[in-house]
């Protein structure tokens, strides 16, 4: 690869790290597991005169829950940590059951959470799963620390919020409302394909009625999407073929997809339509086993 | 008292491959892994659009950057009358372009500087001014009556097509189609493909000064080809010129044409006195070197109505890119498409073809097969598996009521090939056992009262392996034959050269166990080579599977010219008279005392210290072999599916193959080919082609969209083998290399379309993505595959 020439520092400290995004003034790039970093410097798409290396820094490589249940992710724990996590099998099913599907072992050895999030990328599987979660990112720039929903840190397609000097160190996701439920369903041309269209749904349960849900939508529109109106028709009620049904129709409803050589449009929003139902009902079905 | 011929490694050893020593540990040397001292680093610079006009090229700005050694256009090529070549199909090509680009990826410019990355940068500092013209991505547009001229620097060409051709006997073929109880009709696309091997082209051009000599290092197939190729079109001496290729990390077809990097980094590095590398990059590969396929099919079978086939039509219209590039015998147009119905017994046959260009990268490669004999291969397994349905006739019954008996060989086919062997019914069987067809019947019965779709494909096929003879089949008029040379040393071991061009199919293996069989000397005592032209013998490389059909049978001939010779000085040793001199492996003895003999390793070491009087001392040889015909591998690849209705995703349960490719040299290195032809057969079957939109960006242009399969989705493959040697080959073995790619295909998309047989659709275009087979699913009417993709489709 012969990417565009450009300087490389790899600092040991936050601070540090900070103090070169402010010096590179917009022109710097942090550089996480570079599994998407990377392959933009090599087309010549990206072209940073500085990459600021953080595999360095020392305390981001925490994946905990903390007493309240809430669960937090460090900006350099690898998709393979997640995926191989107890902590996320055991409590997280929305997470738990993307894992598997983003990208491929390789690549997941490598690239993080955390700067999945950044990348912003909108068949990105994370932000999916974090918008269904009411998760938040949290950023550390020159001014201090502070906490942005999942669902307000994507301004668009590749684009966050983030200033140009702040390092976003760790995703939180909270506590559920009652029993953790969910599932992610993504429909892939082959192993580490991008998501033709996927769908994450996160139900939280009490005694029988849902309590809190989230259902965001990957690879049907120009950022992840979040269809809050499918998730906001299963709440306070029981789920059921017909809670299914509506839900999933509002979900195909709030997808936006484009036709290209992964499918044309109707046939992603049938996707999404399917896959919802599909996350929805075998939800159903388990929690009525279980009960 | 003889030697145990599996245990020196000889004919039907499964011997571990040689070359995998190399190559597991990271040591393989390829081209990109020379560095020459002084060496230049050379880029290409290529079109963003598909059709323009160039109104400029303004190169002032590469020249400015530090390490920046040469700058190169079209325009300078054409002053040393470098600017087109020719061809492997009579065609000229540009090799940078002066007038017009005319696929999305042609080559613009070339910057050759002190290291690639500052090589990267000059390009991107050219500026080309370029006036866009209607782009043409599919044939319909191409021969529109108001269609652009995409070749318009050629005279005497005032559209876009590129030849029409035909063969067969027209009117008894119309004649069998008015008596037809029933006519079949198909229309198919077979997509666009890439070979993509996972090493790139490249080279490294050294033209030395002093000696006149030019020395290319380069990723092809067929060096001795290409050493032809340079001598004609840079006008050097052949003897100044030498053609290395070292390692090749896979070829499929890619790499035997010339591409205008490899004349560039030659041009180069005369211009610079300094050796010039050139290494594509993933997606130059891509968007600009030998595609596969893409060709149209409007077929139509002629039918008794007890399933007999009386006749075939059909006519292909293929879209060649915007150079007739394709490498294929040059009597052919449209390769060995004529091969189709060859396993059947038919009376007759017609095929028309057209030829068009359209702005889309030049090529048509014989991917992983002998000139467009998979997709001759994959109509007709379509046209009969329609035919069955058409009829109401059972998949397995249509083949074997027309399947040419074992006993009515050689056979004539209805095109006029000439096949020699073969037990096709008796391969079909033994996978419909192998597979439990009966049962799987009932069970996709049973699964389809619960709404599950489950299908079964057949696809059966002989085709045409291991061109020439050289009487019908040349290049550019160079005969397709082949030769060997093989040296035996002293202490009895030896180094063997061929004029083929091992990539990955572990000739330095099979070579020495053929030599094992014919000499008796253990295979771990020969070494084989092959790649430079220097040293190697003449040969027309590695392709078509024909490097054991003809470099093969060239090896069994130069080693039993040894053998001869050696007969003779073992009959010296033995003092006694040559007639009185038996063999058995690797060992002469005297007839009437058996326990009087000396190896052939002794011979050896006689031939350099105890040569007879009279007799040239040293064991030395070479041959050149012509085959008489082709050879006919036969296969039946039975694949199984479920097809999921909601979403139209399709798995494959299992895949059963019988192949007969004769006698097998290395059964493990047979079966890795038969293995790896199954999985770009399910991956053209499922995922893997290029397309473009209808500006003519070619959509595949790098791993993320063109897709091939990774260890993860390719199903498991169940391998059965019939062995009918070859009539005509040395050690009666026939072509293997490409039959899975060839005949896997339709297996997939037979299975897949048994599933659909209640929607009524006939037909989805490969590769059957989700989507199509979804759409297929709810319409029920066909899915046409050929480009441009629409992005606004609903
Ligand atoms: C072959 C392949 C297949 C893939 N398939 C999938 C898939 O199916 N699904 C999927 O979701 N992803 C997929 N990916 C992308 C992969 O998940 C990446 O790992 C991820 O998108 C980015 O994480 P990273 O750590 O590699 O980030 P990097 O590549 O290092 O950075 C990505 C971007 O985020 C910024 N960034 C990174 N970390 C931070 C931070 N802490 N703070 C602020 N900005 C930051 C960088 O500056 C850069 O702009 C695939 C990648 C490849 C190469």
């Amino acid at each position: 690869m012969y990417p565009s020439r450009f300087r490389y520092e790899a600092p040991t400290s936050l601070e540090e790290a900070i103090a070169l995004l402010q010096q590179g003034a917009g022109e710097a790039k942090i550089l996480a597991g570079g599994q998407s970093l990377i392959p933009l410097l090599k087309l010549r798409f990206a072209a940073p005169e500085l990459l600021v290396d953080i595999n360095g820094l020392p305390g981001l490589d925490h994946l905990v829950a903390d007493p309240d249940g809430t669960i937090r992710i460090g900006a350099l724990v690898r998709h393979e940590h997640i995926e191989r996590s107890t902590l996320i099998t055991e409590r997280q099913p929305t997470i738990a059951a993307a894992a598997p599907l983003v990208a491929d072992p390789i690549v997941r050895t490598r690239g993080t959470f955390v700067g999945s999030l950044c990348h912003a990328d909108p068949q990105g599987d994370w932000a999916a799963c974090m918008i269904a979660l009411d998760g938040s990112i949290v950023a550390q720039g020159p001014n201090g620390r502070r906490t942005i929903p999942a669902r307000e840190f994507v301004t668009g397609t590749f684009e966050n919020v983030l200033d140009p000097a702040e390092i976003a160190v760790e995703a939180v996701i909270p506590p559920p409302q009652g029993e953790a439920h969910g599932g992610y369903l993504k429909l892939e041309r082959r192993i580490g394909d991008f998501a033709t269209a996927a769908v994450a749904v996160a139900a939280d349960l009490r005694d029988g009625q849902v309590s809190r849900a989230g259902i965001a939508l990957v690879g049907v529109g120009a950022t992840t999407i979040d269809a809050r109106e499918a998730a906001d028709s299963l709440v306070d009620g029981a789920l059921g073929p017909e809670a299914i049904d509506r839900a999933a129709d509002l979900a195909a409803e709030a997808a936006h997809p484009r036709s290209d050589h992964r499918g044309s449009a109707s046939y992603k929003r049938h996707i999404v339509r399917t896959f919802t139902a599909r996350i929805l009902t075998q939800l159903d079905r388990s929690t009525q086993k279980a009960a | 008292m003889a030697i145990d011929e599996i245990k020196i490694g000889g004919m039907g050893a499964r011997q571990r491959r040689v070359e995998d020593n190399r190559f597991i540990r990271g040591k393989g040397n390829y081209v990109d892994d020379i560095v020459l001292p002084g060496m230049l680093h050379m880029e290409i610079l290529r079109s963003p659009v598909a059709h323009a006009r160039i109104r400029s090229i303004d190169v002032s700005r590469a020249w400015e950057i530090p390490g920046v050694r040469l700058v190169l256009t079209g325009e300078m090529l054409a002053a040393r009358n470098l600017a087109w070549m020719p061809t492997l199909s009579y065609d000229t090509q540009a090799v940078l372009a002066t007038d017009k680009v005319r696929f999305q990826g042609q080559e613009v410019a070339a910057v050759v500087a002190d290291d690639p990355y500052i090589a990267k940068d000059a390009c991107e500092a050219i500026v080309v001014d370029y006036e866009p013209l209607p782009v043409i991505v599919n044939p319909d547009q191409a021969m529109a009556p108001d269609a652009p001229l995409i070749r318009d620097d050629k005279v005497n060409q005032h559209d876009n097509r590129v030849f029409d051709w035909e063969v067969g006997d027209r009117e008894r073929t119309e004649q069998a189609f008015a008596e037809a109880d029933v006519v079949s009709t198909l229309e198919l696309h077979y997509p666009r493909s890439h070979p993509s091997p996972i090493e790139t082209c490249g080279s490294i051009a050294d033209f030395d000064r002093s000696t006149e000599k030019l020395t290319v290092y380069m990723t092809t197939q067929a060096p001795h080809i290409i050493r032809a190729a340079v001598a004609m079109v840079a006008e050097l001496p052949e003897h100044m010129i030498r053609i290395i290729s070292p390692d090749i990390g896979g070829g499929f077809g890619n790499k035997v044409p010339v591409y205008p990097g490899y004349v560039v980094s030659i041009l180069a590095s005369i211009l610079t006195e300094r050796p010039v590398k050139w290494i594509e990059d993933k997606t130059g590969n891509l968007i600009s070197t030998g595609f596969g396929r893409d060709i149209y099919l409007k077929g139509e079978l002629a039918l008794r109505s007890d399933g007999r086939i009386l006749g075939v039509r059909m006519h292909t219209t293929s879209d060649h890119g915007a150079f007739f590039s394709d490498a294929q015998p040059s009597k052919f147009k449209v390769g060995l498409m004529h091969s189709a119905f060859a396993c059947y017994d038919i009376p007759t046959a017609h095929l028309t073809a057209t030829g068009v260009y359209t702005n889309k990268a030049p090529g048509g490669v014989a991917y992983r097969c002998s000139f467009r004999v998979t997709e001759a291969m994959y109509f007709q397994e379509r046209m009969v598996h329609a035919a069955a349905d058409d009829l109401g006739i059972d998949q397995a019954e249509i083949r074997r009521r027309n399947f040419v008996r074992d006993d009515d060989f050689p056979h004539r086919t209805a095109f006029g090939f000439l096949t020699d062997s073969g037990q096709y019914t008796k391969c079909l069987d033994l996978g419909l056992e192998a597979v439990d067809y009966e049962g799987f019947l009932r069970e996709k019965e049973e699964a389809r009262k619960q709404g599950r779709l489950l299908g079964i494909g057949i696809s059966t096929m002989t085709e045409p392996l291991g061109a020439g003879n050289s009487r019908e089949y040349d290049i550019l008029g160079i005969k397709m034959f082949d030769a060997a040379e093989l040296r035996v040393h002293m202490t009895g071991k030896a180094i063997l050269r061929t004029g083929a061009k091992t990539q990955g199919q572990g000739h330095e293996t099979t070579w020495a166990q053929i030599v094992a069989h014919e000499l008796g000397i253990p295979a771990n005592d020969v070494v084989v080579e092959e790649g430079d032209t220097d040293t190697a013998p003449f040969g027309m490389g590695t392709y078509a599977s024909r490097s054991t059909p003809v470099a093969g049978a060239a090896v069994s001939m130069v080693a039993r010219k040894i053998r001869a010779k050696a007969r003779k000085i073992a009959a010296h040793l033995l003092e006694v008279s040559e007639e009185d001199i038996e063999w058995e492996l690797g060992r002469f003895y005297v007839r009437s005392a058996p326990d009087r003999g000396v190896t052939i390793q002794e011979c050896a070491m006689a031939a350099y210290s105890n040569v007879p009087d009279g007799m040239e001392p040293g064991l030395e040889n070479h041959a050149y072999y012509d085959p008489p015909n082709l050879t006919w591998p036969f296969a039946a690849y039975i694949a199984t599916v479920e097809v999921d209705p909601e979403t139209g995703v399709w798995d494959v349960l299992r895949v059963v193959a019988v192949d007969d490719c004769g006698v097998r040299i290395n059964p493990m290195i047979v079966e890795g080919q038969i293995m790896g032809g199954l999985t770009e057969a399910y991956a053209m079957s499922s995922m893997q082609f290029i397309t473009f939109d209808a500006d003519g960006n070619c959509i595949g242009s790098n791993y993320m969209d063109y897709l091939l399969p990774t260890a993860w989705e390719t199903p498991g493959f169940e391998l059965h083998e019939v062995v009918t040697p070859c009539p005509h080959h040395p050690i009666g073995a026939k072509g293997v290399g490409e039959c899975a790619t060839v005949g896997g295909p339709a297996a997939f998309v037979n299975a897949v379309m048994d599933a659909l047989k209640d929607t009524g659709v006939r037909n989805i275009d490969m590769p059957l993505l989700p989507d199509r087979v979804h759409r297929a699913l709810t319409t029920g009417a066909d899915v046409s595959g050929a480009p441009p993709v629409d992005p606004d489709a609903p």
